[in-house]
């Protein structure tokens, strides 16, 4: 395989970034943020030669590897710490080091008022370079390192104003959700270790035919787990909406281009693994289903812009995941959702920022209105990844979400139907809620407060927001036209035999495009036709009601893991105070000076003690005993 | 009857001589040096020696012999590494030692007596803890260096005596110093008759003290298994109570507790090298052919105390507390490097225990920062918000949490990744997968308080942190670092420690 000792610069750069931002402390606040951006457009430049480097080789020569050094040698047991950049992972290097660097921009002006600019920028550089780990490492293990990397990052840009109270919570919540998805990661780590003896990507591709499908399901239901919760889906999404306390340029970079497809990354990059196990496969699809429309109903009842475009990107993501989960003819496509999805929610991230900028901070949409007149740029990028996001040709979604819900249809069976309607109900829902946003949020009458006097957001806010929305117009057709996404990526998949076609591309845009105008139409009965109140109603349907709760996403969590989670706690804690405590309480005691030291000790503590000694010495005896005999 | 004199090898014992020379010296600093010159005499002094010890300990990094003490004491690759690993820890602990407020100003006086009053008023301070640090430290080096059992005892008592009057200095909250001082040294005495008792029993089974000895007569079979069996077990629960393993732990925490925190960093650090030391030696030499008799044992034993120590910790609402269940749970990970019996995990353990090591005085040296008024604040629950308050102290202090947790990128996680796949290796299964299972419950608890640190409102109680004196500073930035590289880059100590560790028969 080809090497290249320039990779390392793609991290190297903002890493070092971050180093100095943090380390130069207060004597950096008024250049950090110039450092900073320029740190990641350099790693933008760095990925760009790599692809004008790779698009001269053929398509076996163009994966290139850099090793770093060797990091694990334990025995038999050999890792090192190496980068792979390959077809699939040059698109994940643009797009975050791309829409990274766009961010950073955007971020100078809209953090200019923040006295913590300069340590905001080095966590935002961290970020970047704890991502590009994630899709540059060569084994699981090295991947685990960004993983972890980038949580740790997410976890400080979301309480980045962890002066505020429920900032911190979400902090919290997202951090202990992640958890239980990190440690499906490691559990597969483990396992593949354990069964296929090595954990880089090539080695257990070369072994996974003489590798038990039993083991490669479980691997595989861990990465998924891993990606769930990474990725917000079903069933550890419910810290997605409460990240959105962050700084919105966190959201569009962490929460709609980034982190949270690290879950798709993982699933596409598995692919190896997940065609040998069906169940784990089938397993991926179900979720990507279930969270489709899950993500679609909450984005229903959101009044708050930010968790409106959460709950969507939680139903996009559901999109690719589904995508993913189809197999080696789904890869692809699940990649191009990503993409472009990454340019129009970003976009409209970028947007609901500026229209946040203007409005005092608001978020409650039934307090916008009429913005179209008072900000035409942010509404004209907004509106264009509209566009995008529903799936209207000529704009990005169509050729992404379109061919998701074609290879759905074409999966076959019952399962293709069941599939196929799924993901056409999600774009009917999706267009609805979109409408939504769009209506309360720009046209209508104003429903301001007071003290609002919305204005457009200066050019360094509206400039990145100008480039994504020209991506998300063009950047569907590019990546489709004569299939140019799909056979860039087709190396690393297996090849799919020719499947069933139940129904014709045609067939499948006109119906997604029929669901789409009767999701635009219903929307616009409700709330274009109709006077929309500035307090959310109380008096609504028990279905909006629950779509509001996050359909009991908080209450499930509670009753399933809290709950257990606490009692065990207690019961430990119990267990603590009647075992262990009763020894100890003498020393407690003797702190709030009631000085019984003697008694303390004479009264028998010691002597449980060495009772406990005692027994277990016999226990010893007793084990040896019985082994040899 | 003739006597012939010993020869000894000075070289090779010089690293544990210069220790106790250095002790003497300290003795007579104590007794003879007036009150403002004795502080920092001690800790030079003191300082000195480990320096002196550690340089020497480099110099014969590449010697084996079983003759340096007419067989008693053995010096060996492995030898070198965890004497070397027992120093190190040693002097980073000497670093918190040296902050005397710890440390009560006449421990022979009556805890809240006017003696004690008086000695604190005019601040005569006494320093006694200098010379009792450096006759542990010598006992500690020869714990994993002897050879037979009668040195391994003598070790053994040299290192534990001075470990429990040190555990009773503490200034503050004296009785509950002094009550857990006194507790450890009644259980210690009477793990110290099981060791002898084993002791015993091992000498009837192969009428030898030596450990080639007690390896040639089980190679060669023939003797009365009962003895050894007997010998193997009790012997064990005198080196399984040093290491605090349960149910020989108990002990720990209230020790861990009680004692002034600069020693509680030095003993849960380099007695667990030491302890461990000498026990890698006895099984991988001595006990290596009589494996099937003693694997399960230690498996069930390694399996409980990972368990119930990483149970435990999660109940836990004391720093120190939660620390020293820490502590037993990393014993029982360490355990599973004696039940793997193979080169790897004895390179494992020997990484895992100075990385261990390191990152628990780097622990200890954090709690003794957090403070109020009436001293270090240990009460969990006013731990809150710490990470706003100080935020480097805060991280500083996850980093080594999450290297207990064994996360990637820290010490901890090349150190359970080796000791635990070395045991896999080995075919001891059921212990890889309870230590995996028992490290995730570990990492909960971990992270909770990192949690804690970060993400939870301060309370305003008083609590603050002390601004590190440099020494401890030190201690703190060389900790921190060690964890890191060892996380980032371990290769070369991997390597380093894979050249020398072999154990001579």
């Amino acid at each position: 395989m080809t090497t290249s000792n320039s990779l390392v610069y793609l991290i190297a750069l903002p890493l070092l970034g971050a180093a100095i931002l943090l380390l130069a402390g207060r004597r950096a606040d008024k250049w950090g943020h110039i450092l900073g951006t320029v740190m990641s457009g350099s790693s933008f430049a760095v990925g760009l030669y790599q692809l004008s480097q790779m698009l001269g080789r053929s398509n076996e020569a163009r994966p290139v590897t850099q090793k770093l050094f060797e990091w694990i040698s334990v025995g038999s047991f050999k890792v090192d710490a190496a980068l792979l950049l390959d077809q699939l992972s040059i698109c994940f290097v643009l797009l975050i080091t791309g829409v990274g660097t766009l961010i950073h921009v955007y971020s100078i002006s809209y953090m200019s008022h923040d006295h913590d600019r300069r340590r905001f920028f080095a966590y935002l550089n961290l970020f970047i370079a704890a991502m590009l780990l994630l899709v540059l490492g060569n084994s699981y293990l090295n991947l685990y390192v960004g993983w972890e990397g980038v949580g740790l990052a997410s976890y400080l840009l979301i309480g980045f104003w962890n002066q505020k109270p429920a900032y911190a919570t979400a902090s919290k919540k997202a951090f202990v959700m992640n958890r239980i998805g990190d440690m499906g990661l490691s559990f597969a780590i483990m396992i593949a270790f354990a069964t296929v003896g090595t954990v880089s990507f090539e080695g257990i591709k070369e072994h996974v035919h003489h590798t038990s499908t039993g083991a490669l399901t479980a691997i595989g239901i861990m990465l998924l787990v891993a990606a769930t919760g990474k990725s917000a889906q079903f069933p550890l999404q419910a810290w997605l909406g409460d990240a959105m306390a962050g700084p919105t340029p966190v959201s569009a970079l962490i929460h709609a281009a980034t982190m949270v497809t690290a879950g798709v990354y993982l699933i596409t990059r598995s692919n190896f693994i997940f065609d040998a196990a069906p169940t784990a496969q089938l397993l991926v699809v179900i979720i990507g289903a279930i969270t489709l429309l899950f993500g679609a109903l909450i984005g229903t009842a959101k009044d708050d812009i930010k968790k409106a475009l959460a709950a969507s990107t939680m139903s996009q993501i559901g999109y690719m995941i589904l995508g993913a989960g189809l197999g080696p003819v789904g890869y692809a496509f699940a990649i191009m959702h990503l993409l472009t999805h990454g340019f129009f929610k970003a976009g409209m991230f970028l947007g609901a920022g500026s229209v946040m900028h203007g409005m005092n901070d608001e978020v409650n949409m039934r307090k916008y209105g009429a913005l179209r007149k008072f900000m035409p740029i942010t509404f004209a990028t907004f509106g264009l990844g509209y566009l995008a996001i529903l799936g209207v040709p000529p704009f990005a979604g169509f050729y992404s979400k379109d061919m998701i819900i074609e290879t759905a249809f074409n999966s076959g069976g019952t399962k293709g139907i069941i599939l196929g309607s799924v993901t056409l109900l999600g774009a009917g829902i999706t267009a609805f809620y979109m409408t939504r946003v769009m209506i309360l949020t720009f046209t209508g009458k104003s429903r301001w407060d007071e003290e609002a006097h919305p204005h457009e957001s200066p050019l360094l806010m509206w400039l990145p927001m100008a480039v994504l929305a020209i991506g998300s117009v063009s950047s569907g057709f590019l990546l489709s036209r004569g299939d140019a996404l799909v056979n860039w990526l087709a190396p690393l998949f297996q090849e799919h035999g020719e499947h069933s076609e139940l129904l014709k591309p045609i067939v499948v845009s006109g119906l997604a495009l029929a669901m789409v105008a009767i999701g635009v139409a219903i929307a616009f009965l409700k709330y274009s036709r109709q006077e929309v109140a500035s307090v959310a109603p109380e008096d609504v349907s028990v279905f909006t009601k629950i779509a509001r709760q996050d359909l009991m996403q908080d209450r499930f969590n509670e009753a399933v893991f809290m709950r257990p989670g606490q009692q065990l706690t207690q019961v430990l804690v119990k267990t603590d105070e009647a075992v262990i405590d009763g020894a100890v309480r003498g020393v407690g005691h003797m702190a709030m000076g009631s000085g019984s030291l003697l008694r303390g000790v004479q009264s028998g503590f010691v002597r449980s003690y060495a009772a406990l000694i005692l027994v277990g010495a016999v226990l010893l005896i007793a084990a040896i005993w019985v082994v040899t005999n | 009857m003739e006597f012939s004199a010993p020869v000894l090898n000075y070289t090779l014992l010089s690293p544990m001589l210069i220790l106790l020379g250095g002790a003497l010296i300290g003795v007579l600093v104590e007794a003879f040096m007036s009150k403002a010159l004795r502080p920092i005499t001690q800790l030079s002094v003191t300082l000195g020696s480990l320096v002196l010890a550690l340089f020497q300990v480099w110099k014969i990094r590449n010697e084996q012999s079983t003759g340096a003490a007419m067989g008693s004491v053995v010096i060996d690759g492995p030898a070198v590494l965890l004497q070397a690993s027992i120093l190190i820890i040693s002097i980073i602990s000497v670093f918190l030692i040296a902050d005397t407020e710890q440390f009560t100003a006449l421990a022979a006086s009556l805890p809240g007596s006017e003696e004690e009053r008086h000695a604190l008023q005019t601040g005569n301070q006494v320093t006694e803890v200098y010379p009792l640090t450096l006759f542990a430290v010598a006992g500690m080096l020869l714990f994993p260096v002897s050879n037979d059992l009668i040195t391994l005892f003598v070790a053994l008592e040299m290192l534990s005596l001075p470990l429990y009057l040190m555990a009773g200095l503490s200034r503050r909250r004296r009785l509950a110093s002094q009550e857990s001082a006194l507790k450890y040294f009644l259980l210690g005495a009477f793990s110290s008759a099981f060791f002898l008792f084993g002791a015993a029993f091992l000498y009837g089974y192969s009428a030898s003290i030596t450990f080639a000895g007690i390896r040639n007569a089980v190679v060669g079979g023939g003797g009365n298994d009962v003895f050894l069996l007997i010998g193997i077990a009790f012997l064990s629960v005198g080196l399984l109570f040093k290491v605090g393993a349960v149910p020989f732990h108990a002990w720990s925490p209230d020790v861990y507790q009680g004692a002034p925190t600069p020693v509680t960093a030095f003993m849960a650090a380099a007695t667990k090298v030491a302890a461990f030391g000498a026990m890698l030696r006895i099984y991988y030499t001595s006990f290596a052919n009589a494996q099937w008799s003693w694997t399960p044992m230690l498996t069930i034993i390694a399996i409980i105390t990972m368990v119930f120590g990483s149970l435990v910790a999660i109940a836990q609402r004391d720093v120190k507390r939660m620390l020293a269940y820490s502590s037993i749970a990393h014993a029982g990970f360490l355990l599973t490097g004696v039940i793997a019996l193979n080169k790897p995990g004895l390179e494992a353990s020997i990484f895992y225990l100075f990385a261990y090591g390191v990152a628990t005085v780097g622990g200890f040296a954090i709690v003794t920062l957090v403070r109020d008024s009436a001293g270090e604040v240990t009460d969990l629950n006013r731990w809150k918000g710490l990470g706003k308050r100080s935020p480097w102290v805060a991280t500083a202090f996850a980093g080594f949490l999450l290297s207990f947790a064994g996360i990637p990128l820290t010490s901890g996680f090349i150190g359970k990744f080796s000791i635990f796949s070395a045991a896999y290796e080995s075919g001891a299964k059921s212990v890889v997968i309870a230590g995996v299972l028992s490290s995730v419950i570990a990492a909960f608890f971990y992270i909770r308080v990192i949690v804690l640190m970060f993400f939870t409102d301060p309370v305003e109680d008083g609590t603050g942190v002390e601004i590190p004196s440099s020494l401890t500073s030190i201690t703190v930035i060389f900790s921190i670092i060690v964890t890191i590289a060892l996380g980032v880059y371990p290769a070369p100590v991997l390597n380093f420690i894979s050249t020398l560790a072999t154990f001579i028969r």
